[in-house]
């Protein structure tokens, strides 16, 4: 099976260790995580995290049982890149006078759709968003001007095909006690989502 | 909220009292049935022994020698009674000597509930005396843990230690309290336990559509056998597996950890999986059309070599953990679920059947088995003592319904392979792990979780000097443990794999003892050493009428080896004999 980049996302409590908890599933595979980023989601209360790595399929999926398998974790989903809508944000501190004097510069911010955030004498801080390729070639291209500093946030992305975590949550909750208690009809659909 | 409830609530407050955390944790034990407690004391835990000492009379605390001989005992209690083992140790060193126990816990699927103490929550990440970050250190080798800061968090979080240890497929948790929690007070009006928490689904529910396709298989089958594992035991489903054996014909083999939930003598028991296990079900799992396994994980030690196993069978896999699903082997139906409910659902819809052909394919391999290696093991009639003999007179004294606890190595497997179970919780054993020093304290919480029966801890010579001071638990408490010492001299698996693999190349496996009987005789344990063939039996009789534990040593063959063997990253089917 082939490696590809797959986006990992987890409906959690908002628990304190269970962010260690998550993390050691990758590093005791020895997967380095590409991106992590932890928000709220669309429902009050709930956690949601958004992990990236490299992998095939196989592993994925078994990273993310092994998930779902912690207390804490209400449901995980994977998906590749095409099943899903995502963005990255980039900051570049850029020397003020390189862009006054170059107009090669302010055409090349404008082009990749750079706003400026700040504006200093010394220094102007631009922002981009979007994906990898698009801050990347930007980091790229404004290298040779003097480049103070640069930041990348991690990925945030929105599945495609999910509508949303507020009936799977009603679910959740609305389960009864006990050895009955459980709902899992995704749990053997072996296309793109799973989940218990 | 309607009327009625105010009055309810208006007399809990009233009856509300003020307790220290320490007290609330120690009631809550009482409300979730805790009997013993294997632990420790020290600084960071001392308000909880405080509150200890006012509850002598419920709580029944056995202090033993090291808290990994703590968490041994714990993890030998629940193994044995099945209820939760519940473990004391202090802050620092005294959590950090819990973590091999733990991890031990965690892949055997041992519910335990482990109390340690930590240093105020002011002091928390300054470095302080005894101070160590156990959450996280422990994270990895818990089912869940929490660290606890305030007092009135302790009701509430010990009902979910709980909880979560014994529902679902059961594991360790620990609970680390900081001192200012232990000592501060709370409003108590009772316990409450935890049945369910939102983002924890113990079990995932049964979905008939599988559990008819998986019916279907085994109907169709000419060939199948059934693999089972401690799943059948953790359920508490023995009797639902053993109709469902005997309704469908099928031989049925097992993981060490599941031995005894079919009876040794039982007539479609084919015997042990794995590297040591019996022939037969290792070499006819590569012929079999239909593998049918329940609660069982597909160890690498089960399997071996994953590209040559059972490529031939369709596989149906009945777990309660979904992630044990696909993991190592792929399945043609999985049947989700705790298999008390599955298993009767299955036992429906199969056909009663007989196989008696297949059956027999199973009897000549034992027949060759026997042959080549059992007949010799056990009833060798010159040259030196075996370890098969010792289990096999063992066995005609105890007659299967004897606990055996052992440790880890040769002796280990010639239990596992030899010892006779009439049934399950009979043998305990660190099987995912392999921890070596288990077998002592284990069988000390053993003979606690069940009194009634005779404990016998069966010890290689190297396992017992890993975990030897746990004699003087066994003196201080008086408790009834017959402790069988295999001494071959040398770390006899380790031993066998130089001799196999390295051309006996024999590296750091020749071990020196010390003279054991002395060593019992020091904490007021009676023992006696044998190395002739003759005095073997009435030294094993003289152990098991004595009044009280017995050390008895046994001088066997040095340089044995255990087979039959699958070497590693070999295919079951290329299972050795000799």
């Amino acid at each position: 099976m082939e490696r590809q980049e797959y986006n990992i996302t987890a409906y959690t409590e908002n628990h304190i260790g269970l962010l260690n908890r998550i993390a050691i599933i990758f590093s005791r595979r020895k997967i380095n995580i590409e991106s992590l980023n932890t928000s709220p989601s669309e429902i009050e209360g709930i956690h949601r995290f958004n992990i990236v790595i490299t992998e095939t399929e196989d592993v994925v999926r078994k990273i993310c049982r092994q998930m779902e398998k912690q207390v804490e974790v209400l449901k995980v989903y994977f998906n590749s890149n095409d099943e899903v809508v995502w963005q990255e944000m980039a900051l570049y501190k850029v020397p003020t006078d390189v862009i006054a004097e170059k107009a090669l510069v302010e055409r090349l911010l404008r082009e990749n759709g750079a706003r400026a955030v700040v504006i200093r004498k010394d220094y102007t801080v631009f922002e981009t968003t979007g994906h990898r390729q698009e801050t990347d070639s930007l980091l790229r291209a404004l290298q040779p001007f003097g480049l103070i500093e640069f930041v990348r946030s991690a990925r945030i992305a929105i599945i495609k095909s999910s509508d949303g975590f507020n009936r799977q949550l009603r679910e959740f909750e609305e389960a009864k006690p006990g050895a009955e208690v459980v709902e899992n009809e995704y749990l053997n659909d072996r296309e793109g989502v799973f989940a218990m | 909220m309607n009327s009625q409830t105010l009055p309810v609530l208006d007399t809990l407050i009233a009856e509300a009292r003020e307790v220290s955390g320490a007290e609330a944790l120690l009631q809550g034990l009482l409300a979730e049935g805790v009997d013993t407690i294997f632990g420790y004391p020290g600084g960071a835990i001392l308000p909880i022994y405080d509150a200890l000492y006012d509850f002598k009379e419920q709580l029944n605390h056995v202090l033993v020698r090291h808290e990994q001989g703590g968490i041994h005992a714990g993890q030998g209690y629940a193994r044995a009674s099945g209820k939760v083992g519940v473990v004391f140790a202090t802050s620092g060193p005294g959590a950090t000597n819990l973590v091999t126990g733990l991890a031990d816990a965690q892949i055997d699927s041992t519910p335990l509930v482990c109390i340690t103490g930590q240093v105020f929550a002011h002091l928390l990440g300054s470095d302080a005396f005894q101070e160590t970050d156990v959450i996280n250190i422990t994270a990895p080798v818990t089912k869940w843990n929490y660290q606890v800061t305030e007092a009135r968090e302790i009701p509430g979080i010990l009902a979910k230690a709980f909880y979560i240890a014994r529902s679902g497929r059961p594991g360790p948790v620990l609970i680390d309290i900081t001192k200012n929690a232990q000592l501060e007070k709370l409003p108590f009006a009772g316990y409450a336990p935890c049945t369910r928490i939102r983002s924890y689904r113990p079990a995932p529910v049964v979905r008939p559509a599988a559990v008819v396709q998986a019916a279907d298989l085994i109907n169709q089958a000419q060939r199948p056998l059934v693999l089972w594992g401690q799943g059948v035991v953790l359920g508490g489903a023995e009797r639902e597996f053993q109709a469902f054996i005997e309704k469908s014909g099928i031989p049925a083999a097992w993981t060490i950890l599941g031995a005894g939930a079919l009876a040794s003598d039982h007539p479609l028991n084919v015997g042990m999986l794995g590297m040591h296990g019996n022939y037969g079900p290792n070499v006819l799992t590569n012929e079999c059309d239909v593998l049918i396994a329940i609660g069982m994980r597909f160890d690498d030690r089960v399997t071996g070599r994953l590209d040559k196993y059972a490529k031939q069978a369709r596989i149906i896999h009945l777990d309660i953990d979904p992630t044990e699903i696909d993991k190592n082997v792929a399945t043609t139906v999985a049947v989700w679920g705790d298999c008390k409910q599955t298993i009767p659902l299955l036992t429906r819809l199969v056909a009663e059947r007989q196989h008696p052909a297949w059956r027999q394919r199973f009897a000549d391999c034992h027949a060759q088995e026997v042959d080549a290696v059992i007949k010799d093991a056990l009833f060798p009639a010159t040259g030196e003592l075996t370890m098969g003999e010792v289990i096999q007179q063992l066995n005609e004294l105890t007659h299967g319904e004897a606990i055996l606890v052992s440790d880890v190595g040769q002796h280990q497997m010639v239990t596992c392979r030899y010892g006779r179970l009439n049934g399950s919780r009979l043998h305990i054993t660190s099987g995912g792990l392999g921890t070596m020093g288990f077998a002592l304290p284990a069988a000390i919480g053993a003979k606690f979780g069940v009194p009634e029966r005779t404990v016998v801890a069966i010890i290689g010579d190297g396992g017992v000097q890993m975990t030897i001071q746990e004699l003087g638990t066994i003196m201080q408490t008086g408790i009834d443990v017959k402790i069988i010492i295999l001494n071959n001299q040398f770390l006899g698996m380790v031993r066998q794999w130089q001799e196999l693999f390295s051309d006996r190349r024999y590296s750091f496996v020749n071990i020196q003892s010390p003279d054991y009987v002395a060593v019992a005789k020091g904490y007021r344990i009676e023992g006696q050493r044998v190395a002739e063939r003759a005095d073997l039996r009435p030294a094993l009789e003289a152990m098991l009428a004595h009044p009280g534990s017995y050390m008895l040593e046994v001088m066997v063959a040095q340089e044995q080896n255990i087979f039959p063997m699958v070497p590693q990253g070999c295919s079951v089917s290329e299972i050795r004999l000799r």
